[in-house]
């Protein structure tokens, strides 16, 4: 006896499976800095990479199953490099980008059984903070214009939160970098991130050429102490939330 | 609709296969006109008005490679550009320049930046040196059609191999040949007059600038004795294309730089024509 599936139900049943299986993971952040775009991932291996660079100015962050978004990383790569070559490479955007991911994400969940599960975000640093530009992709081919900061993966919403306290615009590297580290700390009551099970990356739009570069790990634990005794004057890490804005140097 | 419809079905290309991170196989299947070597070749060949680029050298030293090149471009006698740019930066720790028909040389000096970056990319490492020249070669074999009907394009490829510590060249032929150089090399049509320079003016233990140097005076010699090549216009403040690459990255030096040596290398002309002089025994 075939059984009827309303279409409200199917799509319904495909997002709580895609949502599912993107909870399980661990968390993303990116978010921007005075000098550009700072992305900080919670991620003890250094081959599987979640953060890459696209382009020049481009770069790209993901949660959920590796072999999906990385098929969609070197589609990405493959779709900026060949508009770059047949025009010109300021003529690769992230917001094309963020287009033809949306085209391909929208098919995948609507035409196929399984969607993709996967969420991510496509950057790309501009000439000053307000032309910066973050774009968000949900597993559904949803986009979502992101200003200042992004937290996706298991545990978004706390992850988020955390981040909401923390943030401030125009931010310096190793601020940013702080607030980024102890917002993946919301994941979990207990969570401490050390500088080697983090994988960071910058779009600093001081570099010349390429601006995507990924921070060593004792750059980054450089980077974790330079904040942290900078900010001595928050004696405790747990409930002092970052709007102190007179700590500024 | 129907541009929406062509542009999710064109996704599968880049989305799916051919699983390769070589950028030119990639457009081998997805836009194969896009490619030097697989277009419909003329029923004649090409003659001489096409612009043709003249001469590059390139010399080691301890820790790095210098690479330059004239000016010049010829379309037969005419000079079709007086300072057109020859010598490319390829990617961080890697040159790359061409002789040979100007247009094809420069579509593939293109290409193959974006093929180096392309695999950097995907693989998450850069190719090895000799990767770099294995490429570059195939890259040359695919237009050994071309080359027969006369636009044939010569590159010299140098750069510093992180894993040696040193600068290498590398040169190659119209068929895909590919020949590794010792301590210094020249391509184009001054090249022979360029090579007399380098071999008389080389030395084991050049500095960077003096490996510059060595490169100013070797293509002074041979824009001296070859019409096809151009020596520095003081006039127009025109100078060749001067780059390093060392483990600090590819440099071009400035335009302030390179004026200073070509200046001094014509002024010291003035005293002796002939350049420097080599001692006898």
């Amino acid at each position: 006896m075939p059984f009827y599936v309303s279409p409200e139900q199917q799509m319904k049943d495909k997002a709580d499976y895609a949502r599912k299986g993107i909870a399980r993971g661990r968390s993303v952040v990116v978010l921007q800095y005075d000098d550009g775009i700072l992305f900080v991932a919670d991620n003890p291996s250094r081959a599987l990479h979640k953060i890459s660079e696209i382009y020049d100015r481009i770069a790209f962050a993901a949660v959920g199953k590796y072999n999906e978004f990385e098929n969609l990383r070197l589609g990405g790569v493959r779709y900026a490099d060949i508009n770059g070559y047949q025009y010109d490479r300021r003529d690769v955007t992230a917001r094309g980008l963020a287009n033809v991911y949306a085209q391909s994400l929208g098919t995948i969940f609507t035409e196929t059984n399984k969607p993709y599960e996967v969420e991510l975000v496509v950057a790309e640093v501009g000439e000053d903070a307000a032309s910066d530009q973050i774009y968000r992709l949900t597993f559904d081919g949803s986009v979502a214009d992101e200003h200042g900061y992004v937290a996706m993966g298991g545990q978004a919403d706390a992850v988020a939160q955390a981040l909401k306290d923390r943030f401030r615009e125009g931010m310096g590297l190793a601020e940013a970098l702080l607030a980024g580290v102890r917002s993946l700390e919301a994941q979990d009551s207990d969570r401490r991130l050390e500088a080697t099970s983090l994988e960071v990356a910058v779009l600093d739009r001081n570099r010349e050429h390429r601006l995507f570069k990924r921070l060593p790990a004792a750059r980054i634990e450089a980077l974790l102490r330079e904040a942290e005794s900078g900010s001595a004057g928050a004696p405790s890490e747990g409930d002092e939330s970052g709007d102190g804005g007179s700590e500024s140097s | 609709m129907g541009s929406h419809d062509s542009h999710t079905r064109r996704l599968p290309g880049l989305f799916g296969s051919p699983d390769t991170s070589s950028f030119t196989e990639f457009l081998a299947g997805y836009a194969p006109e896009l490619l030097p070597g697989r277009r419909v070749l003329p029923a004649s060949s090409a003659g001489e008005e096409i612009p043709h680029g003249t001469t590059i050298v390139a010399v080691t030293f301890p820790g790095g490679v210098v690479m330059a090149g004239d000016r010049r471009a010829t379309a037969g006698h005419m000079i079709a550009q007086r300072d057109v740019e020859k010598v490319f930066r390829a990617d961080e720790f890697s040159a790359i320049a061409v002789a040979g028909t100007a247009g094809i040389g420069m579509e593939l000096v293109r290409l193959f930046q974006v093929e180096l970056e392309h695999y950097e990319k995907r693989e998450s490492r850069p190719l090895s040196m000799e990767g770099k020249a294995n490429r570059l070669a195939t890259m040359i074999r695919g237009n050994l059609g071309l080359a027969m009907q006369g636009l044939a394009v010569v590159p010299l490829f140098a750069g510093y191999d992180e894993e040696r510590d040193e600068g290498r060249i590398f040169s190659y032929d119209p068929a895909g040949g590919r020949y590794e150089e010792r301590e210094f090399h020249s391509i184009g049509s001054g090249s022979v007059f360029a090579r007399g320079a380098l071999k008389k003016l080389y030395r084991a233990d050049l500095s960077a600038e003096d490996a510059a140097t060595v490169c100013v005076q070797a293509l002074y010699d041979a824009a001296d004795d070859d019409s096809a090549t151009g020596g520095p216009d003081l006039a127009r403040r025109i100078f060749p294309v001067v780059a390093t690459v060392t483990a600090d990255g590819y440099r071009r030096l400035g335009e302030d730089e390179v004026g200073a040596l070509a200046q001094a290398v014509v002024e010291a002309r003035f005293e002796s024509p002939g350049g420097p002089t080599a001692p006898l025994r």
